[in-house]
């Protein structure tokens, strides 16, 4: 007799990202101090981003150039009347206790993104991100307590306002994703883009890229959202999917025990590899947000929405589909190529100048990316150009040189940049494929090695791979290998 | 004291050199300040370096232009670099501006000559320069009584002749008030004529810096000195700046004259609104033409300013926190040493202020306080724009009372704020404004006509002044301190 086992309860993640990135502007948002990391503190600073008494902000233009880009490319709808609003706390990171922000009426909303994962099946397969609303604000400086690592319990905090205005842009998506590898993803897309542009380097150490993540569980099938945990203090995108990865566990855990989830902001802690409770939310904040009455409402004339949006470069989800459909590459090598845009340039730019791109994806992503790797390069600072490269591939397709040949050359093409093809024939490098010359070349070998010969002749046939050598010796490897082991055969044989 | 055109004729002529007016005017400051109060900050030696530089320019034969060498006072809520500016709080009080407000900028490479920094309520909150963390300021009229305010210093400075002009500030009826009470001309320019960096914000929707003066005239000058547009305030207007003093002709024929009715009546001192019918007959002597005019939300103004300017107060108030410059009250923490330094250093006003801000910008009030005044705000501009195409200048009392004396309204706010009940919708609307002399009261103490014109309307509103002016004797009474 048998009863059914009780239905265990499957829970699903629901996952929604909030990204801080520092648009990367010479000058700071409200003022004209540099945004340059790591100078030394409050040498970046003047009377107004320190908040000093009868200053006024001034809106940097690159600012709302970047924001309005990013918006574009996010696929948002942007706002033909936005405004700034003051957030009020206070804290003595912020100088004037306000944070000049946008609340109700963002400079972009309604956008999505698109991430590739992979199914169950290991197929590659698409989903859209949907990104709610992207606004622009000014960063708040950075504090360093004495004697803790937090505000409380240390003896005494230096304030540093270098990053005091620094401008933001906050990108929050729609609680649409489901697993710390779909937030890992969805954060590299949102840095690519955003690479793309130019708008921030995206340097997460340096924290020129913050992702804050909001996670709730509920039952599959249940449409109403679980109580919301926060987690923050995730530096790269492994710690932001092992931060979800371990509060998914962790909440499942709890709630399969009968426990209340509490809502509260968690620290990934890197070391321990865990997330901790850093403070319980009571109620919301009251920030007492209202339109800042120092600067005056956005209103983008439309001629120059559509000035920034002719001048957005090809994104990489479209690069990576044409890679794949138009070039023949694999999922895995346009998603390599197209990580970084001067790379993916680098790349076009060789199958322009006639590089094969199976071959010229092979070259970029192996031995370049080596050299650019132990030279700490980028690829825009490569001597060796595109042309250059094309050359290449087109001398070893067309039997002008031989891949061993190719590889010998890159180093000094690598270095020193030139024609590929200039450096072959200067060195006489061509590979030689005339039956007459190898004839006799083969004949001088065949009478230089008498006993090798007889030897073959006996029976030890493997010696096919010796005599190889020595005409390849003989010629510099430019003996073309197809032909020369044609006409070997039949000299060997006698 | 001799006006701006009388004092650069004079220098010009090397009548008198600018180190002897520069000399006079504080030895004028000397004598009376232990009455009056007039000043936070007596910049002699500033003053002096100044005036030798211009004496030494008129000496080389270069020309100087009109300000050049004339004694002025600033408000205290003006930033004036390696000089105090201590907007009459205690919260800053060692504070030392590293940068120079646009308008102190401007008034410098005029060649003026800066005597001091005046006295003002605290952040420029009150009515009556009673709300100063360090001094009441007398009226030079009566000692006994208030100046008004919140540039109280200003107004008694000018009115009796410790400075030529001075600058003040407006936000409710700043300069208007104060102007009226002491008897001299105040005007507050159009919102974003005049560029306030550097001004310490009270309410920057509201916030305007202006002249106070003896003359029209002389506020004519110093308006075309401080008016243009600068891009560190993004507020500022990016218009062309006339020549203000091209509007001064003593001619108002067929203007239209608006007189707001709703400035009349109940709560009105029975003198003021005489001697204001007086001057409303005497502009219609003038030829101008007389109509009564409707402002139906116009009483609406006081309270939709109490919610507005306390908002915004808060905010902006937010940084004094001990932090970062500015008075320190020492604590075992930073929240305690937040609530110490700010309850230490800030006076009743400004933290009932802060207070009310506070509230009406919290969750759960903000619809029904600040939006509803901003809407309220909107209806009180539709109802001048209105008026504006009927009119060409309107007119009202400046206060519904003369000066008060000292210590009588300072325990009773809502009777204070009742001060500003002519001046504020002004604000609200963005509108230029000003008050000149039109009369006294049985007392001996001087009652002001206020002028409100269009957007950027400020020569005619200057023309309107100057006719009525050049027709009566009123400004050219002095106070006997
Ligand atoms: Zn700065």
């Amino acid at each position: 007799m048998t009863s059914a086992a009780p239905v265990k309860t499957q829970y699903e993640a629901v996952i929604g990202l909030e990204t801080h990135c520092q648009l990367k502007t010479t000058t700071k948002i409200f003022c004209s101090c540099a945004t340059d990391f790591g100078a030394p503190p409050n040498h970046q600073v003047c009377p107004i981003c320190m908040g000093m008494p009868g200053v006024l902000p001034v809106l940097n233009q690159k600012v709302l150039e970047y924001a309005v880009k990013a918006g574009l490319a996010l696929n948002c709808q942007i706002a033909s009347y936005s405004k700034f609003d003051r957030k009020q706390y206070f804290y003595p990171d912020l100088p004037k206790n306000y944070q000049i922000s946008q609340y109700d009426l963002p400079i972009a909303e309604h956008g999505w993104l698109e991430i590739e994962l992979v199914d169950a099946a290991g197929d590659p397969c698409h989903k859209k991100v949907g990104i709610t609303r992207l606004h622009m604000e000014e960063d708040a400086g950075k504090l360093v307590h004495g004697g803790s690592d937090r505000l409380s319990g240390s003896t005494y905090s230096l304030a540093d306002f270098n990053r005091t205005g620094v401008p933001l842009c906050e990108i929050v998506s729609e609680p649409d994703l489901r697993s710390g590898a779909e937030a890992a993803e969805y954060a590299q897309e949102l840095r690519r883009i955003l690479r793309y542009l130019g708008v921030c380097d995206g340097n997460m150490q340096e924290g020129s890229l913050r992702c804050d993540v909001n996670i709730s569980m509920r039952p599959v099938g249940q449409t109403k959202f679980g109580t919301k945990v926060e987690i923050k203090n995730m530096n790269s995108f492994n710690a932001i999917q092992r931060a979800i990865d371990y509060e998914i566990e962790r909440q499942t855990e709890a709630l399969e025990c009968g426990e209340l989830i509490i809502q509260e902001t968690r620290l990934w802690e890197e070391g321990t590899q865990q997330t901790i409770s850093m403070r319980v939310k009571e109620g919301s904040s009251d920030y007492r947000y209202f339109p800042e009455p120092d600067l005056c409402a956005i209103e983008l004339p439309a001629e120059q929405l559509v000035q920034w949006q002719s001048e957005l470069p090809e994104l990489p989800a479209h690069k990576r589909h044409y890679y794949e459909t138009e070039l023949g590459l694999s999922a895995y090598d346009a998603r390599l190529l197209t990580d970084d845009r001067v790379v993916a340039e680098y790349f076009e730019s060789t199958v322009v100048a006639g590089g094969n791109p199976k071959q010229a994806a092979n070259w970029i992503m192996g031995d370049i990316t080596g050299y650019l790797n132990n030279h700490k390069l980028s690829i825009t600072e490569l001597a060796l150009q595109p042309q250059g490269l094309a050359e290449l591939i087109v001398l070893i397709e067309n039997s002008t040189i031989s891949s061993k040949i190719a590889k010998d050359l890159l180093p000094e093409l690598l270095s020193r940049g030139g024609s590929a093809k200039e450096m072959v024939e200067r060195q006489g490098l061509t590979q030689i494929a005339d039956p007459g010359t190898l004839t006799t070349m083969i004949n001088e070998v065949l009478l230089a090695h008498p006993q090798e010969l007889e030897q073959y002749r006996n029976g030890k046939t493997k010696l096919q791979g010796f005599f190889v050598g020595q005409i390849m010796k003989k010629t510099g490897g430019r003996a073309e290998p197809k032909i020369t082991n044609q006409l070997l055969v039949q000299k060997l044989k006698g | 004291m001799a006006s701006i055109r009388e004092l650069h004729q004079q220098l010009v002529s090397k009548e008198r050199s600018c180190t002897e007016v520069t000399e006079a005017a504080l030895a004028q400051i000397q004598q009376l300040e232990p009455k009056l109060h007039s000043f936070l900050a007596v910049t002699a030696e500033q003053a002096l370096e100044q005036a030798r530089q211009v004496d030494a320019q008129i000496a080389a034969g270069q020309p100087i232009g009109p300000l050049a060498g004339i004694p002025i006072g600033i408000k205290d809520n003006l930033c004036t670099q390696g000089i105090p500016t201590t907007c009459a709080s205690r919260i800053l009080q060692n504070f030392i501006p590293s940068y120079e407000s646009t308008v102190t900028q401007k008034l410098q490479n005029a060649g003026a000559v800066m005597v001091g920094k005046t006295n003002l309520d605290e952040f420029a909150m009150g009515s009556s320069t009673e709300n100063s963390a360090y001094q009441v300021t007398a009226n030079p009229w009566d000692i006994e009584r208030v100046p008004g305010g919140s540039s109280g210093g200003s107004a008694a400075a000018v009115a009796a002749g410790e400075c030529v002009v001075a600058l003040g500030s407006d936000t409710g009826g700043s300069i208007r008030l104060p102007a009226s009470f002491c008897g001299v001309v105040g005007l507050k320019p159009t919102y974003g004529l005049v560029s306030r960096y550097g001004l310490v914000a009270f309410a920057s929707s509201l916030d305007q810096i202006g002249p106070l003066a003896q003359s029209v005239e002389d506020a004519a000058i110093l308006l075309g000195a401080i008016a243009g547009y600068d891009p560190q305030d993004s507020t500022s207007l990016n218009v062309a700046i006339p020549d203000y003093t091209q509007s001064l002709i003593p001619d108002i024929k067929g203007k239209r004259i608006g007189v707001i009715q709703e400035t009349f009546g109940e709560g009105l001192d029975p003198v003021v609104e005489k001697t204001v019918q007086e001057a409303i007959q005497q502009l219609k002597d003038l030829g101008a033409e007389i109509k009564e005019v409707s402002c139906p939300r116009f009483r609406y103004g006081l309270p939709t300013y109490y919610i507005i300017a306390p908002s915004e107060a808060s905010a902006n108030l937010a940084r004094y926190d001990g932090v970062k410059y500015g008075f320190r009250a020492e604590a075992d923490n930073l929240l305690a040493m937040y609530k110490q330094t700010r309850s230490q250093g800030f006076g009743a006003e400004v933290k009932r202020r802060i207070m009310i801000g506070t509230y009406t910008l919290s969750a759960g009030y903000y619809d029904a306080y600040y939006l509803k005044a901003q809407k309220v705000r909107t209806l009180i501009k539709q109802d001048f724009e209105q008026a504006f195409e009927q009119v060409d200048v309107l007119v009202s009392p400046t206060a519904p009372t003369t000066a008060f004396k000292a210590g009588e309204k300072t325990t009773d706010p809502l009777t204070m704020y009742l001060s500003d009940l002519m001046t504020v919708p002004v604000n609200l609307a963005g509108l230029p404004s000003l008050s000149l002399p039109c009369g006294f009261d049985p007392q001996g103490l001087p009652i002001g006509l206020q002028m409100i014109s269009n957007v950027l309307c400020e020569g005619i509103l200057l023309q309107v002044a100057y006719a009525y002016e050049q027709a009566t004797p009123w400004h050219k009474h002095s106070p006997q301190v």
